[in-house]
């Protein structure tokens, strides 16, 4: 929103202050001020007041004249121009020779072969609206010769303030509102707005006009005659220009006018179409036809303003085109009205039609303004067209009228809540600058809320901190620590764990940490031929392609893999994130943290690959709990992973999740002679393992000793268990030190290693746990090696 | 017999002379003073001798025998020696100027800035929450404050999931649940809440260089009697200057965020220029950087907790937003990408 600190000034004296200073005084106080600040005027000068003296046509040229204009200077000018409205006699903007507009410094130039000594300008010429219709017609009582600036108010300081930084102050749509700002921050009064005296025309007819439904808090209108004038005074339709509107015609750009001044948005009907004027909605959908000429579809849910059934206006957001005024219009109807705001915003994104008026609806404007802004327009009404005749009395239904907020507070809580000393008299003071009541009884305070801020924004004694400290100033507050006690920090194992893995896979594998989407991009696992799994979907994706969420990390991570593929021969990447994995009996979802990896290599074969993903696995959890894992096969569940070593992880008795092969065929749509290989951890289910603290052995003083068993077996697993099935404390380390295999089979050989804390072991003691040993795997069929 | 002793010692000498190698010298070692040796067998000879005689030869050999050990031993520091400087003169002059293989790890960016952002605040005894991603409706709306009619709630913000649940779309989500778990602490034992709760974040809204669905924030808030603007202000200053690594001015403005009252957006000093004006801050010297507030009473209520006894202030950094100021990130959809070319380029922690 564009303010014009000509407008401001109007309604508080800031005579001898800074403005620029005052205005980044509001920045930090108000609402944040967009960077660029605008100075209307400043690249304008040299214009003046000058009256056509003689009009001839250009002999060639059907289009300009020749004229013969008086600048107040004692001779007359010879000028070329080709406005249409040229005519003798009348007053308009010249620009002398010397004069600068913008860039330009008029200079005497040959326009079709006559020369021109200055120019004759339109409004928009001079960048004061957007009318380029003619030449300016200036009031014929002017002097010649005035300087154009003295008669309009051209020179003007204009910001914008973000609209985003105004949702909660419905009172700070308009300039009278933001000139109230202004008045606390300067210190100096603001001034009230004149306005016509309603009351005088309480013995003419009502309209009629009924609020027939609750979305509509208060309906006032008033009805008039007689209005003369079309085109607006020079100085509205500059501020209308400057703020950022058009101007169309004498009563639209009044309604525009007073919106932007007092902030209530209002609405001009031809009284034949309204002549019973009711609020309210239609039981069934219809189609209604704006001013702007668009066919709206219009919903049960929206308010209307209605001529009895038949609808006029969509309330609060754009009158119809059937009750626009037209040109054989003779009696106004003004509506001034209050509707519910969250009904308004509703209606603004169903109809996807938002606007200056339903903007200022949405922040729940004051409903005391109707009146207030009626009074206001019927003042400014006559003063601008004299034979206004007001031909209604005042018709005012108040539906809803919000409560007066009143809240009491003590100094002790000014003084928490800020931490810093703000004296009574200035918190007072503060406060009824901004409008607020505010009554101080020792340490007690008592403040009114005053009708525009008690909509929504100010309810409760907090919201007043805010008054008196954003004035008082930030920049003006002692900074100082808090004085809370100190304790110790505990972090969560969950969260320990995740920042240790980290640096594991990247400090020790040189694994790439990446970061993927919540959901499934449908479109690249079709590309693999992975099918889109998920146990929930997403409401309202913007795009089908990623509705689904994921339930593994996995999938996602195989499109990167083929993302990267040529980024390195051989690579790894992993990521700590979150799935869904299921719904639980209240209807909530299952969250799971996972560690997702995948490793990729053209160098390396598929088991070296899947054997270095297993070391992983292996060295995190014996890193963080000191644990061991087993490996236990499973079924895979998902048509990427390969079926064969396919395994679950699984500590303490726990899965914490799965490795696995990439699927044949999606592998070979990664990369045809690639390895690719993959695991995931539930980092919740790493997290409930328990640390096994590190139970120190004194070093034996006395030599270890080695013995090698090989056996014939394909697998490690029964060799482990029969060796620790013995429960020998002696045995401080098992090895498999060779794999051999041929034709006649697979052998593996163990390394045993013995040792006893007081003495040096005889060869029969650990014969003896040898042969054991065998035993129990003869006993199973598996021997020795011969 | 004398004659064999010098015969002897020449033909050992000889020998010594032309031995190159430690193994060889060995071999004459044996030759001459084992068991069996050269000046073993003089001896066996010394039986025809007189007793006299025998004396003196005895006294030869042992001397020999001696000047042998000696010789050998000496010989034997030489060829070592000459093997150490062999050794030395045959190592070859290295190429240093090859390059290396770099090849490491990285860290995803966005992990690099958490990190510090949390040990600065570790340092200052906040706790590190993590929250899911999945949350409710009240848990990112009710519990902060955020009305029914609230535009947040609107469905082209939020995303929805089938069950009414909702991907988060702020980090406040977490604070009802923190207020409820640290609650007990700070007023039975008088435990201030002091905690920062980052997470992933989600918007419904479309992508491009500077816009993300799916981004990373953190929150952090605290919670006990008397704490004040004042203090707000104090460790904002404090967190940002070393985030920034810097003296950082920080600057507040009103700022409406339901959760919070009164709310700042906070602004710090230029990065660039220090606060003298730049392209970079628009030429205002300010950089709008974070909003924050004191914790609106009825959040503080819904966490179980007085807000006529205690007062907190709560804030939210943008940890994407610090990621891509901290390393000239200029497309924000680099992060998620996945794309290594990129992410491979973090491979440090500090």
């Amino acid at each position: 929103m564009f303010i014009s600190m000509n407008w401001i000034k109007e309604f508080v004296d800031l005579e001898g202050l800074d403005t620029l200073k005052l205005i980044s005084q509001f920045s930090l106080s108000t609402a944040e001020v967009e960077n660029d600040i605008f100075f209307k005027g400043s690249d304008i000068s040299g214009i003046v007041v000058a009256e056509i003296m003689s009009v001839e046509d250009h002999p060639e040229s059907k289009k300009l004249h020749l004229l013969k204009v008086d600048a107040g200077d004692g001779k007359l000018t010879d000028v070329v121009c080709g406005a249409p409205n040229v005519r003798v006699g009348m007053k308009t903007a010249f620009a002398k020779v010397g004069a600068q507009i913008g860039d330009i410094t008029i200079a005497p130039r040959p326009l079709a072969g006559f020369e021109s000594f200055g120019m004759c300008c339109s409004e928009n010429e001079l960048g004061i609206s957007d009318d380029n219709s003619g030449i300016m017609d200036i009031d014929p009582n002017t002097p010649n010769g005035t300087d154009v600036k003295d008669i309009f108010a051209i020179d003007d300081i204009v910001f914008e303030v973000d609209n985003k930084s105004l949702t909660n102050r419905p009172d700070l749509w308009s300039h009278y509102g933001i000139a109230r700002e202004f008045s606390a921050i300067s210190g100096r009064p603001l001034k009230a707005l004149e306005i016509d005296d309603l009351t005088k025309y309480n013995d003419l007819k009502k309209v009629d006009m009924k609020i027939e439904d609750p979305l509509c808090q208060r309906y006032s209108c008033l009805q008039f005659e007689n209005i003369k004038r079309n085109v607006s005074p020079v100085n509205m339709k500059i501020r209308l220009f400057y703020c950022g509107m058009r101007s169309i015609n004498f009563l639209a750009d009044m309604t525009n006018y007073l919106m932007l001044e007092v902030g209530q948005p209002m609405h001009a009907f031809d009284s034949r179409k309204v002549e019973r004027i009711r609020v309210k909605r239609f039981e069934k959908p219809l189609t209604f036809t704006t001013l702007d000429g668009v066919e709206r579809n219009i919903d049960e849910n929206t308010l209307m303003i209605c001529n009895d059934n038949t609808p006029v206006a969509i309330a609060g957001i754009m009158g119809g085109l059937d009750s626009e005024i037209v040109e054989d219009t003779t009696t106004l109807t003004l509506e001034s009205a209050t509707f519910d705001a969250a009904s308004i915003r509703k209606s603004t994104v169903r109809l996807a039609h938002r606007t200056d008026s339903s903007m200022r609806y949405e922040k729940s404007l004051d409903p005391e303004l109707t009146t207030l802004a009626i009074a206001r327009f019927v003042k400014l009404l006559k003063d601008y067209d004299e034979g206004v005749t007001i031909v209604s009395s005042l018709t005012d239904e108040y539906a809803y009228k919000y409560p007066t907020v009143t809240l009491n507070f003590d100094k002790a809580y000014v003084d928490k809540y800020t931490g810093i000393e703000i004296s009574n008299d200035t918190i007072v003071d503060t406060l009824t600058k901004l409008g607020f009541t505010a009554t101080v009884s020792g340490d007690d305070f008592t403040v009114e809320v005053p009708s525009w801020r008690a909509t929504k924004d100010v309810t409760m004694k907090a919201d007043i901190i805010e008054e008196i400290t954003r004035i008082y100033g930030y920049d003006n507050f002692d900074v100082n620590t808090a004085k809370s006690p100190l304790f110790p920090v505990n972090m969560e194992q969950e969260k320990c764990d995740e920042e240790r893995v980290k640096d594991m896979l990247v400090k020790r594998y040189n694994l790439h940490e990446v970061h993927s989407y919540v959901w499934n991009y449908y479109d690249e696992l079709k590309d693999l031929g992975i099918e889109n799994k998920g146990v929930i979907k997403l409401l309202n994706a913007s795009n089908p392609n990623i509705e689904t969420i994921r339930e593994s990390l996995i999938p996602t991570q195989l499109c990167q893999v083929k993302s990267n593929v040529g980024f390195a021969p051989d690579f790894g990447i992993f990521e700590v994130g979150r799935a869904i994995t299921g719904i639980d009996e209240n209807n909530l979802c299952i969250e799971k943290k996972f560690l997702g990896t995948t490793l990729y290599s053209k160098t390396k074969d598929v088991k070296t690959l899947y054997f270095e993903l297993k070391d992983m696995i292996e060295t995190i959890v014996d890193e963080l709990k000191h644990k061991a894992v087993t490996f236990e096969k499973s079924e895979p569940t998902s048509n990427f992973e390969h079926p064969v070593n396919y395994n679950s992880i699984i500590c303490d008795g726990k899965i914490l999740g799965f490795i696995g092969i990439a699927h044949p065929t999606v592998s070979k749509k990664i990369d045809k002679r690639a390895s690719i290989v993959f695991m995931q951890i539930d980092m919740g289910v790493l997290a409930q393992v328990k640390n096994s603290s590190i139970s120190y052995e004194e070093p034996s003083k006395f030599p270890s000793m080695d013995i090698d068993l090989s056996f014939v077996t394909d697998t490690f697993a029964p060799v482990k268990e029969a060796i620790e099935k013995q429960n020998c404390e002696l045995i401080k380390k098992i090895e498999v030190v060779d794999i051999y295999e041929d034709e006649n089979g697979k052998s593996i050989t163990t390394r045993l290693t013995f040792s006893h804390p007081e003495k040096t072991l005889k060869r029969e003691e650990v014969s003896d746990v040898a042969n054991a040993i065998i035993e129990e795997l003869n006993s199973k069929g598996i021997s020795l090696k011969g | 017999m004398r004659e064999q002793i010098e015969q002897l010692k020449l033909q050992l000498e000889n020998e010594l002379a032309v031995v190159s190698d430690l193994q060889e010298l060995d071999a004459i070692r044996v030759r001459y003073l084992g068991k069996k040796g050269l000046i073993t067998d003089l001896l066996k000879g010394m039986k025809d001798l007189s007793n006299d005689e025998r004396k003196a030869v005895g006294a030869l050999v042992n001397e020999l025998k001696q000047v042998a050990a000696e010789k050998i031993a000496n010989k034997t520091d030489e060829l070592k020696e000459a093997e150490i400087r062999k050794e030395i003169e045959s190592m070859p002059l290295f190429d240093v100027s090859l390059p290396t293989n770099l090849d490491r790890g990285s860290y995803h960016p966005i992990t690099l800035v958490q990190r510090e952002c949390e040990n600065i605040f570790k340092s200052m005894g906040f706790t590190v929450e993590d929250y899911s991603e999945v949350v409710t409706d009240y848990e990112c709306f009710e519990a902060v404050n955020i009305p029914k009619n609230h535009p947040a709630r609107d469905m082209q913000d939020t995303y929805y999931l089938e069950n009414g649940q909702l991907l988060k779309s702020q980090t406040s989500a977490a604070q009802n649940a923190i207020l409820k778990k640290y609650g007990d602490a700070l007023k039975n034992e008088g435990k201030p809440i002091k905690a920062i709760f980052p997470g992933r974040c989600f918007r419904n809204e479309a992508t491009d260089a500077c816009h993300e669905n799916t981004f990373f924030q953190m929150e952090g808030m605290m919670v006990d009697k008397d704490i004040s603007i004042s203090n707000l202000i104090y460790f904002m200053k404090t967190m940002l200057s070393e985030v920034f690594k810097k003296d950082i001015k920080v600057r507040l403005r009103p700022g409406f965020f339901p959760f919070v009252e009164p709310g700042f957006e906070l602004d710090i000093s230029c990065l660039i220029c220090g606060g003298e004006g730049c392209p970079s801050c628009k030429h205002s010297g300010w950089l709008e950087l974070c909003p924050c507030g004191m914790i609106h009473p009825e959040v503080l209520k819904e966490g179980g907790i007085d807000p006529e006894e205690y007062t907190g202030f709560a804030f939210g950094l943008g940890l994407t937003r610090l990621a891509m100021m901290r390393y000239g990130v200029k497309d924000i959809r680099d992060l998620n990408s996945g794309s290594l070319k990129a992410l491979s380029q973090f491979t440090d922690d500090e």
